[in-house]
Parts: structure tokens; C-alpha cells; sequence
């Protein structure tokens, strides 16, 4: 219910809602969890294992229970904190892991099974036999334990990367954070200001205390009102930080427009990297629970959860209140909502000489034994000097002390330090270098100490930036010790949960010890505690402490398991934004793209590029068919593609020619100007990387092309080996792919076609095969070389990428006129093929020169990369898996590539494998299926009849095996 | 991680390919044998302590460079340009 005058929600702004499809008002200012409350819904969910009743147990981002679905449709949102989540007109939020309905959830029967569901519950039952866990015991499991589910439906939503540097980043915006940034920021630093809250303030939001006579949270306003108006401060609300990485390097999650209803042009959340030179830490501290029996029903909360709900949202969340605690700082709660009038039950005190003062009923050296309550809590029963009591309660506060919020501190590896004044862990010195721990982050745990810590934090980092720290003075505020004794559980029948996220009691702890998982990684493992989206903030600290106790030996001596990133939970898409769909991988595209989509070409990827398959004409139904006419149009007459995709690698320089030498395995030093030449680069290990064409444009100019896979590989590879390996020779290279737009000419009548669209056409005895230079097309320089990769009498003409389009269509369409036209992918493929011309198919990072039949390229009077390893035994010789020509000689005419060579009569199993095929297709021209493929001792076999079955397709062909050239081996056309 | 380029100032590692041992300088001279051969390609210290690779600001100015880093501390010590490094 809603308590008059108190709370900073705005109550001039109502809000409608809707949780589990019921209508309720909250006001704006409100989370999901204060508005819930003020409606006095205090059952929000069920349990992860036991589908207990739960409600809300905190007021912060720690939360374990109240979890819940967030809108609907394909962007719907699970396990989103209630504690979290703003409020917004409209929300609708929908309860997990209950069915039919919260309040029956048939599932609840696990908790009455509860004495068989113990720790290592999985691993001692479902065993064997060992078929029906995937089919039987884990659907199973996973229906019955869970948390929220996704839409199953691509998620529309918009999110967003970003990237911030600065000076200071500062975590957390209580009065250490305030301080520290305050400090930081007057003396001249760029600072960040990271609040994972709306409102920046931290815990002074939720108190009612004094800083420099005034109320705690004007003096928070009024700093950030200064800070606000700095050019070199970036305050961001809303932004947890999510992970510490090397080098000061932050990620942070800041939710953009989830306090809105969806469908706005703001995206959802924004992954930020931040990059740091200093940073401070003032995360503040958690409140940790105390175990005992029944310690889990909807009303019982943490101390300081209580007090946030009444000074920030002006909610109490019961109407008898009790609060449980080992610490003065829980009686806070007491006497805050007793001032509010609200009825205090009691106030329960572990420790026998505690102080209690105020007007309630008081019970020291007490402990809570039992609760009761179906769906939330009625009445508590205590024990203590007097004996039993029951006392009618609906809400019980609960505090066992304060952890310091340690987590990022840990996330490079540092391990936190037990300190038993605070009975807590706090940062290990220098956990992170230049991120620097404040406040109750430290342990220091009063407003006074923490606007102190806040400014040495920043004077420190200060210093570390080498700036000057401008003079600052420190405002008077509560300063109060901190008085705690630790107390972990209440021994005792009934179950007392430590991890409320993952069920995990007090009983389970105990149990992995007594099975010898002593250590707290093993028992983490075991019991599953802190392994749920809360990661353990409010059970970690109170479970080991267990395990102390259980095993007989100190916390300090247990330690703590290994906080990683995230902190909070984050969103894949905010990580991966930008990446769905289309943004998964760039996509690249030729010159041609347009023209080949106007024509209906079918794409395929290519790496990154987008490359026709095809060019369907009226009539054609299959792919076959325009394959095979495209095939037959440049073997008859004339064909057009676009071989722009292929890598082009401008070279210059007095030593390229050298160069050129000693990264190809033969010579190029003896390559005229004006001419093109055929050229394999090895690895340093012997084995092909690639193959192409360098053309020398001029005397130290040279253009190398390098298949369209390897592109990359190879510029890498060419400067390494310049830079590297060769830096003395002069020269300089870049990659001008994207510059030049190039299309292959190939045909009888490519001349003729090429001298319809030439300024001046070419001379009758110019341009022999292998020539290149420079001619103009419509006054344009263009460079034309006369290479071919189909065998065919072949040009291929380069323009600036400018002019690519309108030379494609002015090409096609002049082809056409000639009886042939552009042809795709397929076709390029069957014609080298037919050819025996290499792809990375063949050339597939494990086959050497030799294999390929190019042994004897390697030139002997110069050294190449590759050269002496290609000489290794084991990579020349007979037991060498060779390159070969097959084709059908059976009934079965089917190829495919991938599939494994067998001897005629010897059985088709691995060790019998004498090779594979690489590369397949129907020859139009040979009117066969041909392929090649790789045979030990291939070369020597041609002749021979061997067996090819793919045993994927379930095919067997009997082939002939040949020479890779299929067709015109003598080369004839290709210089005619 | 953020690689101090020399010539284009310290850029994330995002734009960088990395390429191991910075032994990969030292290439034998043909004759070297088999086992200087071996070594060069194949063997390499996996130290706990300071390391230097061979990065390529492949997505910046194209240099080759030596990176000296801390492999237990993560820190990068420093990065000179590979065709000028030492052999």
C-alpha cells in the first residue's frame, strides 16, 4: 500500500498496468516491483525447482524471485527483473514458470517431492540407462525447471553498439560515486558517470538522512545538476557496467528505451565499450539475507529493500512489519516505517547485547524459526531467551549484513579479501590496475565515510592522469559505525534457502559437503548455487559460509568462487547488435550486380561477393538448361562475365620484379612489358596457396590477380613477405579490386566484339594470347589482357569501377548481336573444368606444385617462399595423391565432387581410399559428366577404370581415369 | 586490447590479424637444413611472461608489426614496425 506523503514517485502521473492480465495503477517514477507492492500483489512467481511461492525480495538489480515476461509477440522480453523494470503506461507483464496460473501451479508438487530433489539430485538419478536422457529425462527437466521463455520469432527490435573514451569512468552515483565524479570533473578530466539506476543517487535515494543541511537526495540533485552542466562530464543513467576487461576497457549496458513502450525509434539497449584511463569503482554494497526455515515466502525482503520502497516509491510493503537482523543498520527499517505509522510486529536481533531503541516490540539474542502463509507470509515464529512466540506478521525484513559489490574487481582474475571487522569481502589491493574501489564498495559502509572515500578514489586517479586535483570540501553527513556480528542460518527443521534463484537451501550446501565437494567450486556445481541469472549476489557470500562451517574451517580459507562478466544479465542482441539478418556479414558486389538481377540472375555468395549464377532466357525452366546453352555460347560464339571479384594487386617498384620471383615459384623476372604470365605461390610450407595471372603494365609496374577466395590471404601474404621477410627491396604494393571493374570476353567472336566497342580496334597481329596494355572504350583509358580461363580465344577488359555498369550492359548487349550474351557461374565453372583449370577446390591448402602436376615450374635458379619445404619427402612422388581427369564409363553417369576413389574391386571403406573428387559437372561440349579429382599415383594411371562412391549421396560410378585436360589439350583455340 | 601502431597511434585490436611467434622473421637461408627449417615453421615457445608477435593492421595502414606484450599480465609493452625490428 501506498503511504501518504512519503516517496519521490510522481502521483500526478497514474499509470495503468497489467501483470498476469490484471488491470493495476502505479505512477510514473515507479518500478514494476514498488507499483506491484503498492497494489499489495506480493506473489510474483514461482521457484526455479520447486515452483515454490515467490515475491519480491529486493529493490535492486540483485533480485533472484521476481521475474517476469515483459510484453508479447516476437520482441517479448523473459526474466526481466520486476525491481528493474520502469513502469510505463500500458506495460504488461506476464508471470514464469507456472502452470496453469500463478496461484495453482501444478508443478508445485516438486516441492512435496522436495526430499528427493537434494543437491546432485540429477546426476545420482538419471543415469541409466543412458538412451533416455536426451529423449526422456532432459525434455522433461527442462519443462519442468525453468525461468521465462523466448517468442521463438525473430526479434524486430532495435539495438545498438557504441563505443566511449574518457578520463575517469566512474561506477555508481551514491555519495562515493557523487564525490569522486564531482571531484574528478571540477579539475578538469573527461569524466563518465555510470548509473545502472533512472535517477543517479545510489542509496541516498532510499534513505532519510542529512548531507551539509539539506536532505541527501537535494544534495544529490544539486551535484548532478553541476555536473550535468559540465562540457567534459557524460552522465549516463541507466547504464550498468557489465564486465572489466584489459587495458581499462569497459562493457556497460545501458537500457535506452525499455522504460517506454516498444515500437519507437529508439533502440532497446546499447552495448557500450568503454575505454578508461582511470576508473572508480562505487558499486556499493548488497544486502545479504539470513537462511532459516520457510526464510522464502512472498512478504520477506531484505531490510534495505524495505526502507528503498518507502522513501523512493512511498510503498509499505505490509502492514505489521518485523525486521530480522544481525546489524544496527537493519533497525533503521524499523524505526523509518514506524515514524511512517506503520505498525512494527517486532524487531528480532541475533545478537544478545544488541541496542534496540524505539517504540516496538523488541527480541534480542532471537532467531526466526518457522514462517507461515500458503502464498505469502501471515505469521513468524521466533525463538528466544523466553522461548517460543508467534507473532502475526505480513512482512518481515531481513538483513544479515552488507556485501561490498566486489564482482568487477575480480573480473581479470583477482580474488577478494575477507575482512572480519565488516564480516565481508572486500576488492583485493590493485585487483584491477587504474580501477579504484570506493566507498561501500570497500567496506566503508556510512554517507560520511563515502563522500570521503569518493574523493580520495578521484584524487587518486587524478594523480595517476597527472592532473591537479582541485581543492574540494567534504559536507557533513550521518556517520554512524557499523555494528554487525555474523550470522549466517538458523539451524533447524524445514528448509532454509540460500539461493532463492536456484532453490539451493542451507541442507543442500551441507549435503555436497558431506559428500566430499568441499571445495566451493565443487559445491557451486553440485548444489547449482549461483549459477542462476542473479549469479549469486545475495546467496554467494551466506552458501560458503555454510560450506565453512559445514567442512570446519574459516571463510577466509574457503574463499569465493570466480565472478565473471557479465555483472547483470545482457542481452545477446545487444551484443550482437547490428549483426541480425542482413548485418550478419557485409556483402560485397560487383559492377554488374543490377544488370544481373534485371536479367533474373540467381546469386550466389562468393566469399562476401554476390556473383550470378546464371541467366535464365524465356523458356528455360531448370538451371541446367541455361547452364549448358551458356557453355555452348562461348565455346560457338561469344559469352560475357563479370570477373571483378577476382583480387588485383598493383605493384611498383625498381625491386618488384624480384619480388615477383621470389613469391611465385617461377620466373617473372624475364616477363616482357606488354605481357601477361601464369604464376603459383607456395606457403612457406611447401603447399599451394594460391594461382593467377601478373601482367607487366610497365618497365617496374606490374598487376597480379589472385583468385576471388584468396584475395586477402594473398596481400596479407605479400606484405608479410615484403615487410618480413624481404624489407630491403623497394617497392610498394595496394589492392585495387574495388578500382577496377573487369569482365571476361570469351568466345571465337570475342575479337569481333571487342572491336565493335574499341576507340581504335585492335590490328590483325596484335594481341597474341598473353598480350596486355592499354586501350580506350568510349574515351575512356581501359586495360584490355588477353588471358582466358575457359579455353576459348578470350579478352578481359578492365575500366575504372565508375564505368563497370554501363560496359557490362553496352557488352551484353553486343554479345547478344553476335548470337551470345553474359554467362553466370556454372557455365565459368563447366568450361574450366572442361579445361582442367584449377579452383580452391582443388588448390585447397594440402596439395603441393607436384600434385597439380606443376612440380617443375619451381624455377631452379632462384629461391621462392615454399621452395625448400616443397622438396620435403613425403610431398613428391608416387604415394602423392595426383591430379586427374574422370569420367563415367558405366551405366551410372552420376558425379559428384567429394566423393572418395577405390581401386575396381576393392571395397569402398576408408583405409581403402585412394583418393577424391574435387570438382563436377556436366560438359555440354563432351556431352559427359566429367570430374576431377586427386589419385595416388595418378598421373601414372591414366587409363585405368576405378570406382567413385559418394557415400553421402549414396552414389557408385565406375570412371575412366584421364588427363585433367578434357578438352583441347593441344590449346589450339585459345590461341587462335 | 589496444595495439599502439607506429604509425596510426594506439587503434583496437579489431583491426589487426595476428600471426603468431615473431620468430617467423628469422627465416633460414635455403640451405640451412632440415632442422633450422623444422624450427622456423613449426616450433614455438609458449612463454608465461613477455612474448613478441607479428600483428597486421590489416583494417589500418597495412604494416606489419612486432608486438611485445605480457601473456600473464596482458599488458602490450610496446610495437615497433616488423621491417624494421630486429632479426
Amino acid at each position: 500500500m501506498r503511504v501518504e506523503g512519503k516517496g519521490i514517485v510522481n502521483r500526478s502521473a497514474p499509470l495503468a498496468f497489467r501483470f498476469d492480465g490484471q488491470e493495476y495503477q502505479g505512477f510514473e517514477g515507479d518500478t514494476l516491483a514498488s507499483a506491484l507492492l503498492a497494489n499489495d500483489v506480493r506473489l510474483v512467481g514461482r521457484s526455479f525447482k520447486y515452483h515454490r511461492p515467490r515475491g519480491i525480495l529486493t529493490a535492486g538489480s540483485e533480485e533472484p524471485n521476481a521475474l517476469v515476461e515483459l510484453g508479447r509477440g516476437a520482441g517479448k522480453l523473459p526474466n526481466v527483473r520486476a525491481t528493474v523494470q520502469e513502469l510505463f503506461e500500458g506495460l504488461e507483464a506476464t508471470s514464469q514458470n507456472r502452470w496453469p496460473s500463478l496461484r495453482r501451479d501444478l508443478l508445485s508438487v516438486n516441492d512435496l517431492a522436495a526430499p528427493f530433489l537434494s543437491a546432485g539430485f540429477y546426476y545420482k538419478t538419471f543415469m541409466w540407462p543412458r538412451s533416455f536422457w536426451e529423449r526422456l529425462y532432459e525434455p522433461f527437466i527442462r519443462r519442468a525447471a525453468g525461468l521465462g521463455a523466448l517468442s521463438g520469432l525473430d526479434n524486430d527490435e532495435v539495438y545498438e553498439k557504441a563505443y566511449a573514451h574518457c578520463d575517469l569512468l566512474v561506477i555508481g552515483s551514491g555519495p562515493a560515486g557523487l564525490m569522486a565524479a564531482l571531484t574528478a570533473a571540477r579539475s578538469g578530466a573527461d569524466v563518465i558517470l555510470a548509473e545502472e539506476d533512472r535517477q543517479f543517487g545510489g542509496r541516498l535515494l532510499s534513505e532519510e538522512e542529512q548531507i551539509g543541511w539539506q536532505p541527501a537526495r537535494s544534495w544529490a540533485a544539486s551535484v548532478i545538476a553541476e555536473l550535468s552542466g559540465m562540457a567534459n562530464v557524460r552522465l549516463m543513467a541507466r547504464t550498468t557496467i557489465t564486465g572489466v576487461y584489459d587495458q581499462g576497457t569497459y562493457g556497460a549496458l545501458e537500457r535506452v528505451a525499455l522504460h517506454r513502450p516498444s515500437g519507437g525509434w529508439a533502440p532497446r539497449e546499447c552495448f557500450w565499450r568503454i575505454v578508461a584511463k582511470q576508473a572508480v569503482l562505487a558499486g556499493g554494497a548488497i544486502e545479504r539475507p539470513i537462511a532459516f526455515a520457510g526464510n522464502d515466502r512472498p512478504g520477506i525482503m531484505t531490510a534495505s529493500a524495505l526502507r528503498s520502497y518507502l522513501h523512493r516509491w512511498g510503498v509499505a510493503p505490509g502492514r505489521a512489519v518485523s525486521v530480522f537482523c544481525n546489524n544496527d543498520n537493519a533497525h533503521r527499517s524499523a524505526r523509518d516505517l514506524a515514524a511512517a505509522g506503520v505498525e512494527i510486529a517486532a524487531v528480532i536481533d541475533t545478537r544478545a547485547d544488541a541496542q534496540v531503541a524505539g517504540d516496538f516490540p523488541t527480541y534480542t539474542g532471537a532467531r526466526v524459526v518457522a514462517t507461515r502463509g500458503r502464498l505469502g507470509l501471515r505469521q513468524i515464529e521466533i525463538r528466544h531467551a523466553g522461548g517460543r512466540r508467534r507473532i502475526d506478521s505480513d512482512c518481515l525484513a531481513v538483513s544479515g549484513g552488507w556485501n561490498p559489490s566486489v564482482h568487477l574487481t575480480c573480473h581479470t582474475g583477482a580474488r577478494p579479501v575477507w575482512t572480519p571487522q565488516i564480516a565481508a569481502f572486500v576488492p583485493a589491493p590493485d585487483a584491477v590496475p587504474g580501477l579504484i574501489p570506493a566507498g561501500a564498495a570497500c567496506g566503508v559502509f556510512s554517507t560520511a565515510g563515502c563522500l570521503a572515500e569518493g574523493r580520495r578514489a578521484a584524487r587518486e586517479a587524478l594523480k595517476a592522469l597527472g592532473m591537479r586535483a582541485r581543492q574540494i570540501s567534504l559536507p557533513e553527513a550521518e556517520d554512524r559505525p557499523y555494528a554487525i556480528a555474523p550470522f549466517w542460518h538458523v539451524p533447524g527443521k524445514g528448509r532454509a534457502f540460500v539461493d532463492f534463484q536456484n532453490d539451493v537451501s542451507v541442507k543442500d550446501v551441507q549435503l555436497a559437503a558431506r559428500e566430499n565437494y568441499r571445495s566451493v567450486e565443487h559445491m557451486k556445481r553440485y548444489t547449482t548455487q549461483g549459477m542462476a541469472t542473479d549469479q549469486g549476489k545475495t546467496s554467494s557470500t551466506g552458501a560458503l559460509a555454510v560450506l565453512a562451517e559445514a567442512t570446519g574451517r574459516a571463510i577466509a580459507e574457503t574463499g569465493t568462487t570466480t565472478f565473471r562478466p557479465p555483472f547483470s544479465p545482457v542481452s545477446i542482441a545487444a551484443m550482437g547488435a547490428g549483426g541480425q539478418g542482413a548485418g550478419f556479414a557485409p556483402q560485397r558486389f560487383t559492377t554488374s550486380h543490377d544488370p544481373s538481377l534485371e536479367r533474373d540472375a540467381p546469386m550466389i555468395e562468393a566469399g562476401l561477393w554476390y556473383r550470378p549464377s546464371y541467366f535464365p532466357i524465356k523458356g528455360e525452366s531448370h538451371w541446367r538448361q541455361s547452364a549448358d546453352r551458356e557453355v555452348s555460347m562461348v565455346r560457338n560464339s561469344v559469352g560475357v562475365t563479370d570477373v571483378s571479384t577476382l583480387g588485383k594487386i598493383d605493384i611498383q617498384g625498381k625491386d618488384a620484379e624480384e619480388f615477383l620471383d621470389f613469391v611465385y615459384i617461377n620466373t617473372f623476372s624475364t616477363l616482357k612489358e606488354g605481357r601477361v604470365r601464369y604464376g603459383l605461390m607456395l606457403r612457406e610450407d611447401g603447399h599451394v596457396m594460391d594461382d593467377g595471372t601478373t601482367a607487366r603494365l610497365g618497365p617496374d609496374h606490374y598487376l597480379m590477380t589472385t583468385t576471388t577466395a584468396a584475395a586477402g590471404l594473398v596481400m596479407r601474404h605479400l606484405e608479410f613477405v615484403h615487410q618480413c621477410l624481404v624489407p630491403h627491396l623497394d617497392l610498394q604494393m595496394i589492392s585495387v579490386t574495388e578500382q577496377w571493374a573487369q569482365f571476361a570476353i570469351a568466345g571465337p567472336k570475342s575479337r569481333a566484339l571487342l572491336n565493335d566497342i574499341l576507340d581504335t580496334p585492335l590490328g590483325a597481329e596484335d594481341w597474341p594470347f598473353m598480350a596486355c596494355g592499354a586501350v580506350r572504350v568510349g574515351g575512356r583509358e581501359a586495360r584490355l589482357f588477353r588471358i582466358s580461363f575457359s579455353g576459348e580465344h578470350a579478352y578481359e577488359l578492365a575500366v575504372p569501377s565508375r564505368y563497370g555498369e554501363s560496359l557490362f550492359r553496352l557488352l551484353t548487349q553486343k554479345a547478344e548481336a553476335l548470337g551470345g550474351g553474359p554467362y553466370g557461374m556454372e557455365a565459368l565453372n563447366v568450361l574450366r573444368i572442361e579445361k582442367g583449370f584449377l579452383t580452391h577446390a582443388e588448390i585447397h591448402g594440402r596439395v603441393t606444385a607436384f600434385d597439380i602436376g606443376m612440380g617443375r615450374m619451381i624455377a631452379p635458379g632462384k629461391d621462392c617462399v615454399g621452395k625448400t619445404m616443397a622438396a620435403r619427402p613425403g610431398l613428391n612422388g608416387p604415394e602423392r595423391e595426383q591430379l586427374v581427369g574422370l569420367r563415367p564409363v558405366g551405366a551410372v553417369k552420376q558425379l559428384s565432387a567429394g566423393a572418395h576413389l577405390f581401386a575396381a574391386g576393392a571395397p569402398a571403406v576408408r583405409v581403402n581410399s585412394e583418393g577424391y573428387t574435387t570438382s563436377a559437372g556436366f560438359s555440354p561440349t563432351l556431352g559427359s559428366v566429367l570430374a576431377l579429382g586427386f589419385l595416388r599415383n595418378g598421373r601414372a594411371r591414366h587409363g585405368e577404370t576405378v570406382r567413385v562412391v559418394d557415400h553421402l549421396r549414396d552414389t557408385e560410378t565406375m570412371v575412366e581415369v584421364c588427363d585433367p585436360v578434357f578438352f583441347d589439350p593441344e590449346g589450339g583455340r585459345v590461341r587462335d | 586490447m589496444r595495439i599502439p601502431c607506429p604509425i596510426c597511434g594506439p587503434r583496437d585490436r579489431r583491426e589487426f590479424y595476428y600471426a603468431g611467434d615473431a620468430v617467423a622473421l628469422a627465416r633460414p637461408v635455403p640451405g640451412a637444413g632440415e632442422a633450422a627449417w623444422d624450427s622456423y615453421l613449426h616450433l614455438r615457445d609458449n612463454p608465461a611472461g613477455v612474448t613478441r608477435d607479428l600483428w597486421y593492421h590489416e583494417m589500418g595502414c597495412s604494416a606489419w608489426l612486432v608486438v611485445e606484450r605480457d601473456t600473464v599480465s596482458h599488458k602490450v609493452l610496446g610495437a615497433a614496425l616488423a621491417a624494421e625490428a630486429e632479426r
